[in-house]
């Protein structure tokens, strides 16, 4: 069902935790649905020094998470908020059809914590190409 | 810790039993006769598959004449409700349920709704059970079929199913049980306990797969399913599966020669573990009912994690289990026996069937024990959940 990289992102997931005094924090999904992701940024100079994960969810779930973080670390703001679910599921190797939403999630969730980071610093959010009611893609 | 290679999903389909296989491996490769032709080889074969049936009817009280081989579970379950349903259509049209029942029941009920029954889904109560005065008001002039599962696959609740015979005998009304997971777990007696339909399935008591039965009380009104040739007295067409009706009929009867001592050994070991897991895991929650139900069930709910992570680490240390996680099955909502038995969305992400049967040893219940709290703490510390849950104090 899962390919490699699913299971070795799931098995061994990059960035689990938390940021103590993040600059940026996104959480999106919900209980009901069965998958919960959360975000943590740590900024410097416009750019992703750190990032952190928890995930409440399937294995592909998790294996988003932490691929999504991977690909944004180290990545400028505007570098990581073009971050987008497809590259995330391209970069596992792919997910399942029904799973797809995973992916969403995890790009959601990075645009959630940019966004928190940049309105806390006065700035105006950017404008996400998934409206709130598209929350869930489960096909 | 060694890694061990532990199955505990004997719900969902049990290994066959060496003996079983033993008995069918001649009709096989010997004695492969068709059973209705007319020389003597294919004679032998016919009395193989009328020992069979007097075996399957001994297990249940029944009549040699009242066995009829199928398919397996699901084509038992669509033979007694279509069939019942599509020959008694002139006496009415109403047809009761339950909400918990396998698909193999509830599917064929909603495609008899297309037909233009009216079927009535009886809800049960937070441990699984049907309630008997919803079922009597169920009852209207033009209700043809009870149908009522004798225990559930997922949280193994057994209903009352002499009582629930009774009030449909009493009202003149057919009464179907989907026995499918009890056969071999609950003493059974068709006829004490009024049923008229019971479907079983091998493959659930160390049978083979892919072969069944469905008993009819003689005397019911019920159409034809399989139409095509003359077998199983004209009522279920197709060459007869001859060594797995031979292996059904060993395997029923291995598995209903000494329940009580079965459900000893298998409880003993499912109570160990269930107390061990409670003891364990905090925030865990018993689905079913705490005694009427099987004595290899356990389904538990864990808070704030997923059913289908768990599953992969369950897998990864070598053990089988199964969720009601909606994540796992590829639907949006999470199984309907847990949602009908009242457990918020997020409990029943969080579910876990651990099915326990013979394939196990005391040696099983030790790595589960001990494997199972490590996994669900991993799965806790990564969840944003249970990160809220204990900044909050952990109430
Ligand atoms: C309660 C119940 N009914 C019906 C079935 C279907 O049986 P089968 O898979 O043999 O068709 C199953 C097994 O999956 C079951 O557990």
């Amino acid at each position: 069902m899962y390919s490699d990289k699913v299971m070795d992102h799931f098995m061994n997931p990059r960035n689990v935790g938390e940021i103590e005094n993040a600059d940026g924090i996104g959480e999106v999904g919900n209980a009901k649905c069965g998958d919960i992701m959360k975000i943590y940024l740590k900024v410097e100079d416009n750019r992703i020094v750190d990032v952190k994960f928890k995930t409440f969810g399937c294995g592909s779930a998790i294996a988003s998470s932490s691929m999504a973080t991977e690909l944004i670390k180290g990545k400028t703001l505007e570098e990581a908020w073009e971050l987008t679910n497809v590259a995330v599921a391209e970069a596992l190797d792919g997910l399942p059809p029904a799973k797809m939403h995973c992916s969403v999630l995890a790009e959601q969730a990075i645009h959630k914590a940019i966004n928190d980071y940049r309105i806390k610093q006065g700035l105006e959010p950017w404008e996400d190409r998934f409206s709130d009611d598209d929350d869930h893609h489960h096909e | 810790m060694e890694k061990r290679f532990v199955y505990m999903d004997h719900a969902a389909t049990t290994y066959t039993k060496p003996e079983v296989l033993e008995a069918m491996m001649p009709y096989f490769t010997e004695q492969f006769g068709n059973a209705s032709s007319i020389y003597n080889f294919g004679r032998r074969s016919k009395a193989a598959i009328e020992e069979a049936r007097e075996k399957v009817a001994k297990a249940l009280n029944a009549l040699p004449d009242e066995i009829y081989f199928t398919g397996g579970g699901s084509e038992a379950d669509n033979w007694a409700i279509k069939g019942v349903a599509f020959a008694n259509r002139n006496k009415g049209n109403h047809i009761i349920t339950t909400k918990i029942e396998h698909h193999a029941v509830l599917h064929t009920c909603e495609y008899l709704e297309k037909q233009g029954f009216e079927v009535t889904y009886l809800d049960v109560d937070e441990y699984g059970l049907i309630n008997l005065e919803d079922l009597k008001n169920a009852i209207t002039d033009k209700t043809i079929l009870i149908t009522i599962m004798f225990a559930n696959n997922e949280i193994g609740t057994i209903q009352p199913i002499a009582e629930i015979g009774k009030i449909a005998r009493e009202r003149g009304i057919y009464f179907h049980t989907d026995a499918v997971q009890a056969v071999g777990n609950v003493e059974i007696d068709v006829k004490e306990m009024n049923i008229d339909m019971l479907s079983l399935a091998g493959h659930k008591f160390y049978g083979p797969k892919g072969v069944g039965a469905l008993y009819i009380r003689k005397g019911v009104k019920i159409d034809n399913l399989i139409h095509g040739g003359g077998q199983e007295r004209k009522r279920r067409a197709g060459t007869e599966n001859l060594p797995g009706i031979v292996g059904l009929a060993r395997a029923i009867e291995l598995a209903t020669s000494n329940i009580e001592e079965h459900n000893r050994k298998i409880k003993s070991m499912r109570d160990r573990l269930l107390k061990g897991i409670m003891d364990k895991i905090p925030y865990t929650k018993l689905n079913g009912h705490p005694e009427k139900r099987l004595p290899g069930n356990i389904n538990v709910s864990f808070q704030f994690i997923e059913g289908e992570s768990l599953l992969l680490l369950l897998d990864h240390y070598g053990i089988c289990a199964s969720t009601g996680s909606a994540c796992s099955s590829g639907s949006l909502d999470p199984s309907h026996v847990l949602m009908a038995i009242g457990l918020p969305h997020e409990i029943a992400h969080g579910s876990l069937r651990l099915s326990l049967g013979d394939l196990n040893k005391e040696e099983d219940v030790d790595y589960v024990l001990e494997v199972l709290p490590q996994i669900v703490q991993r799965l806790r510390d990564m969840s944003p959940l249970y990160e809220s849950f204990i900044k909050e104090g952990g109430k």
